[in-house]
């Protein structure tokens, strides 16, 4: 009760934002709520593999940031109206995201699929490792893709249509970033309380009960990994239209671990704590930076207090319930 | 393609290996006793280069360097035991990942903060700055010689110390039946601090045998704990003979691809795109093998019999 | 000097307040002047540089630039592309700052300019990427310290120039390493015998100096930057490769942010770069003595970019009796270029990039046993980048 209390207050809170930034003639900072969201998103989307389901993935920035690519270069192919894909057939590039943000999301599944094949044969450390491992490897790939700016990254002209609409501006984009972070939480939850989810927590909690029970584990696993990844590379297309730029910074092994913090921060197991814990840890990022150029021998130390001390993060305290991580 | 190349670039390949094997050491064998993952072993091995670097200017002793690197990581690594690692045995991996990330963070700050921003200075001694002609007509850097036998020497001491020592049998038993060692009146508490201790020391010694030929600088913890992580999961966690063998194959792995994929793909490819080919196939070798190694053995060469 | 540090979100607890009172401060206190600069992580060394660079000459005349009391306001990117963009964007739309400087690196760079040109003036103290040079050009943004080909064009006319014949290049595999050797080839009339891509995070080069030593070269040319370079300098020594072919790279592989680490083992390496210690100008004196006096090190060419970026703005303001927000007249300004160098005659080309001398460097030991370069040579004078044809700005 007292959790859906919260939920709807931070909801509330989020759609009066626009309009009291406006009032205030601060719209700027509108611009660096979405990518607060974008990050929410895929904080919430890892949430779901790492809080319900126990996987720990040290390669989710590999997802994020496929989608921002996969976003960014149709639109890039677009507009200079080469081809993406010259033969057997031609595809060229798009601006509509109905078509691109399916796409990233899809591409940056079939990914996920590929990698937790491998991956979620093993388990615990094994699978951190493998996870990281194979991220470095994807962050490799696209430092080498010359076409696309390797180390340089994308420069992203322009900003997706949505159904022919424009998303040029600071509060359009807001909304789509909110109206996605929205749908997606009241997906996961209910999927995570439906059988699907209970499944797949049954599995974390005792997996040979579960296949005893004959829950194809691997299955479920595979599948929760698949979406995840998927929705983070959604989450890494509106970042790619937030900051007209992809960078192949977004796939390194430091933005999984800021994805894992975001979602630890906020309290795993909850999908409403890693929405807090991306925008907390953000927001602390910029405020600790504003402060001094020694910015991480405050950031380090206080992440290893929460983590240490003070563990089911920021949503409990708020919500008066523990995750279900 | 001739017999001596083969052979130098093999030999790079082992001298590769080796270094990370001192890395990959300390990590599986942590990981193996205490199940813990450190994502800070990183940060041992640069204070260790960086300890080394200073000492080394400061008295012009490279072996006081090499053994002030490796105090210097055994010291860091019981302080972090005592006050940080400690507290995590009963915590799962993920809270163990973010905080050595945690870690990681404070590390590359501090060093920034007490050494600057720019890279330091650490040379290899005058008496193994030449090079020796191992075979007639290559010539090879003696320092990587030293850093073979080195490597060596540590796997050898550590295959003494586990398999021949009192310490080690405790150390193997604790990894298989924590609870009887226990019982048996041991102190596992001093176990774990001492076999942490032991990881950084190691750590520490990787990265000041490392000064002379790579960069000392910020940072570079996290290049090759990547590497370390990829030896240990294709050798196998917690066991130090995986370790060994994983190290050596990422090492041949990685020098072999480099040197002989872009002679082979210009037989079969346009000299332009068989370079571009090389260099990218080159790049991820290492993380395909990995993927290999997985496929057919999901637990690594040598798995460990928990 | 007044440093101010950002603040962000904590405004946004006291927004009305903050909201009121901003202009009125912003119209009296001091002219901000914005910079974006990596001061974390491997890359921290060539921003610290930077800022220390810009910041001497803002001391040195008290407080002020052009005259006019500035503040510089410091903000640390991380070389995250991302960063660089929302540091700007907080500049350039809340602050207000119309004049921005110090990032180092091109993806930052590019990431960056969407958001700061279109409403601010921006002088480069690095980052040089080609787009910026050719199609992408802009009016209000100058690069004060070169173009990212050029150091490398010089050394493959200084290599040609020397007779040398065939050449074995080495980059590590990704689009700025590519350009790099393209630059390198553009000036260089022999023969290629290969060229190597390595990858971006590699450590040991062993298998490429074996490769080396058997394809037996006249001369290697590297693009390594920062820690790469290191490696592959010390690596090149032990390999006992240096006394049978000299090493090449541009200067960013060979001045004072590396120098020290790679201490004898870079000696009797050649490198490029528009600017040097001991060039014998009263301009570089003052800068030399007053950077060691103030920062207790040897300047590096980084450095040396921040302090023209400082000069060059300045002298726009005292032009412009302060009035940045007239963004034609302070253009304009700018692109006189009426300062002077610590590298001697400069001038901006048609796309706003240098049109400058480049100095040959050779690495030697100084009187007192640091590791230092000296210049031996010019390979370009009056040199301007490949990519100014494409630029529609007029000259």
């Amino acid at each position: 009760m007292r959790e859906r209390l919260a939920a709807a207050i931070g909801l509330c809170l989020l759609v009066a934002a626009p309009f009291v930034l406006e009032a205030m003639d601060e719209a700027f900072l509108l611009s660096v709520l979405t990518r607060m969201l974008a990050y929410a998103l895929a904080a919430a989307a890892l949430d779901l593999v790492l809080g319900y389901g126990g996987m720990v993935s040290f390669g989710h920035g590999a997802f994020l940031g496929t989608g921002a690519y996969v976003a960014g270069v149709l639109l890039h192919h677009r507009s200079d109206g080469s081809a993406l894909v010259a033969w057997p057939v031609r595809i060229g590039g798009t601006a509509e995201a109905l078509i691109a943000w399916p796409a990233a999301a899809l591409v940056s599944g079939l990914l996920a699929a590929a990698i937790g094949a491998i991956s979620l044969r093993t388990r615990g450390v094994h699978f951190i490792m493998i996870t990281l491992a194979f991220a470095q490897m994807v962050f490799f790939l696209v430092l080498a893709l010359p076409q696309y700016g390797g180390t340089d990254g994308l420069m992203v002209p322009g900003r997706n249509v949505l159904a022919g609409a424009s998303l040029e501006g600071d509060a359009p984009l807001y909304w789509v970033a909110l109206a996605l972070l929205v749908a997606f939480l009241a997906f996961g939850r209910s999927t995570m309380a439906a059988r699907f989810g209970l499944a797949l927590r049954g599995a974390r909690m005792n997996e040979r009960r579960a296949l005893a029970l004959g829950v194809p584990v691997y299955r479920l696993r595979l599948a929760a990994f698949t979406l995840s990844g998927a929705v983070a590379g959604l989450a890494g297309a509106v970042l790619a239209n937030q900051s007209s730029f992809v960078s192949p910074d977004l796939l390194s092994w430091q933005r999984s671990g800021e994805l894992m913090v975001m979602v630890i921060l906020g309290g795993q197991g909850t999908l409403f704590g890693p929405v807090l814990g991306a925008i907390a840890l953000l927001a602390a990022e910029e405020e600790l930076a504003a402060i001094t150029e020694h910015w991480m021998l405050i950031l380090g130390p206080a992440l290893l207090l929460v983590v240490l001390f003070f563990r089911g993060g920021l949503w409990p305290l708020i919500a008066g319930k523990r995750g279900d991580g | 393609m001739t017999a001596t190349l083969f052979a130098e670039q093999t030999l790079n390949g082992l001298q590769f290996g080796v270094m990370l094997f001192l890395m990959a050491a300390g990590l599986t064998l942590i990981f193996g006793i205490m199940d813990v993952i450190n994502l800070a072993h990183g940060s041992l091995y640069m204070a260790g280069a960086f300890v080394g670097g200073t000492v080394t200017a400061r008295t012009g002793s490279f072996l006081l360097g090499v053994v002030a690197g490796a105090a210097a990581g055994a010291l860091i690594a019981l302080l972090l035991e005592l006050t940080v690692i400690r507290r995590l045995y009963r915590r799962d991996h993920l809270d163990q990942v973010l905080a050595t990330y945690a870690l990681i963070l404070t590390f590359n700050e501090g060093v920034k903060v007490i050494w600057g921003p720019a890279p330091i200075f650490l040379a290899a001694p005058e008496m193994l700055s030449g090079t020796v002609e191992i075979l007639p007509g290559v010539p090879y850097p003696a320092y990587r010689l030293a850093v073979i036998c080195a490597g060596v020497a540590a796997a050898l001491f550590l295959g003494w110390l586990i398999g021949r020592t009192r310490t080690g049998m405790l150390i193997r038993a604790g990894t298989t039946h924590r609870e009887t060692v226990q019982a048996l009146g041991v102190d596992v508490g001093v176990l774990f601090a001492l076999v942490f201790a032991i990881g950084g020391a190691l750590a520490g010694l990787a990265g000041v045998m490392a000064g002379p030929v790579l960069a000392v600088q910020v940072g570079m913890g996290e290049q090759i704990l990547i590497l370390a992580f990829v030896v240990i999961v294709v050798g196998g966690l917690g066991s130090v003979k995986g370790a060994m063998a994983g190290a050596l194959l990422v090492g041949l792995a990685d020098t072999w691809a480099r040197a002989f994929l872009p002679v082979l793909l210009r037989g079969l490819l346009p000299p332009s795109s068989a370079d571009q080919v090389a260099a990218n196939l080159g790049s991820v070798a290492v993380y395909l093998l990995m993927a290999v190694v997985l496929a057919v053995r999901p637990q690594g060469l040598f798995p460990r019999h928990a | 000097m007044t440093i101010a540090r950002r603040r962000l979100l904590g405004t946004a607890a006291a927004l009305p307040v903050a909201g009121l009172a901003a202009p009125a401060i912003a119209q009296s206190g001091p002219l901000k002047i914005g910079m974006i600069t990596t001061l974390s992580g491997p890359g921290a060394a060539l921003g610290n540089d930077i800022r220390d660079g810009f910041n001497l000459v803002v001391k040195n005349a008290g407080g002020r630039l052009g005259g006019v009391p500035v503040e510089v306001v410091v903000a640390d990117d991380a070389l995250r592309p991302e960063n660089g963009r929302a540091i700007a964007e907080r500049m350039v739309r809340r602050e207000r700052i119309g004049v921005l400087t110090g990032i180092v690196f091109s993806n930052v760079m590019l990431a960056a300019a969407p958001v700061i040109l279109p409403s601010a003036t921006y002088v480069s103290a690095n980052a040089g990427p080609s787009q910026l040079a050719g199609e992408q050009c802009n009016a209000n943004y100058f690069n004060v310290a070169w173009q990212n080909d050029n150091l490398h064009e010089a050394v493959g006319q200084y290599v040609t120039q020397k007779g040398l014949q065939k050449a074995f290049l080495v980059a590590p595999n990704y689009p700025a390493g590519r350009d790099a050797l393209t630059g390198f080839k553009r000036f260089f009339k022999g023969e290629v015998v290969s060229e190597t891509y390595t990858r971006l995070d590699q450590l040991d080069y062993a298998a490429e100096l074996a490769a080396i030593r058997s394809a037996a070269p006249d001369a290697v040319y590297i693009f390594l930057p920062g820690g790469l370079g290191i490696n592959f300098i010390k690596q090149y020594a032990a390999a006992g490769l240096r006394a049978r072919t000299p090493l090449f790279g541009p200067g960013f592989s060979f001045d004072q942010d590396v120098l020290p680490a790679v201490g004898d083992d870079a000696l009797g390496c050649f490198n490029s770069s528009q600017w040097a210690l001991d060039l014998p100008l009263p301009a570089n004196r003052q800068f030399v003595d007053t950077f060691e006096a103030e920062y207790r090190r040897l300047p590096s060419l980084y450095a040396s970019q921040g302090y023209d970026a400082a000069l060059l703005i300045g002298s726009a303001i005292a032009a412009t009796r302060g009035r940045v927000g007239d963004r034609a007249a302070f253009a304009a300004a700018l692109k006189r270029a009426d300062f002077q160098s610590v590298r001697g005659s400069f001038k901006f080309g048609n796309n706003n990039h240098p049109i400058q001398t480049i100095y040959m460097r050779e690495v030697v030991k100084d009187g007192q046993g640091r590791v230092v370069n000296r210049t031996i040579a010019t390979a370009f004078e009056a040199h301007q980048d490949a990519y100014a044809a494409q630029c529609k700005l007029p000259a």
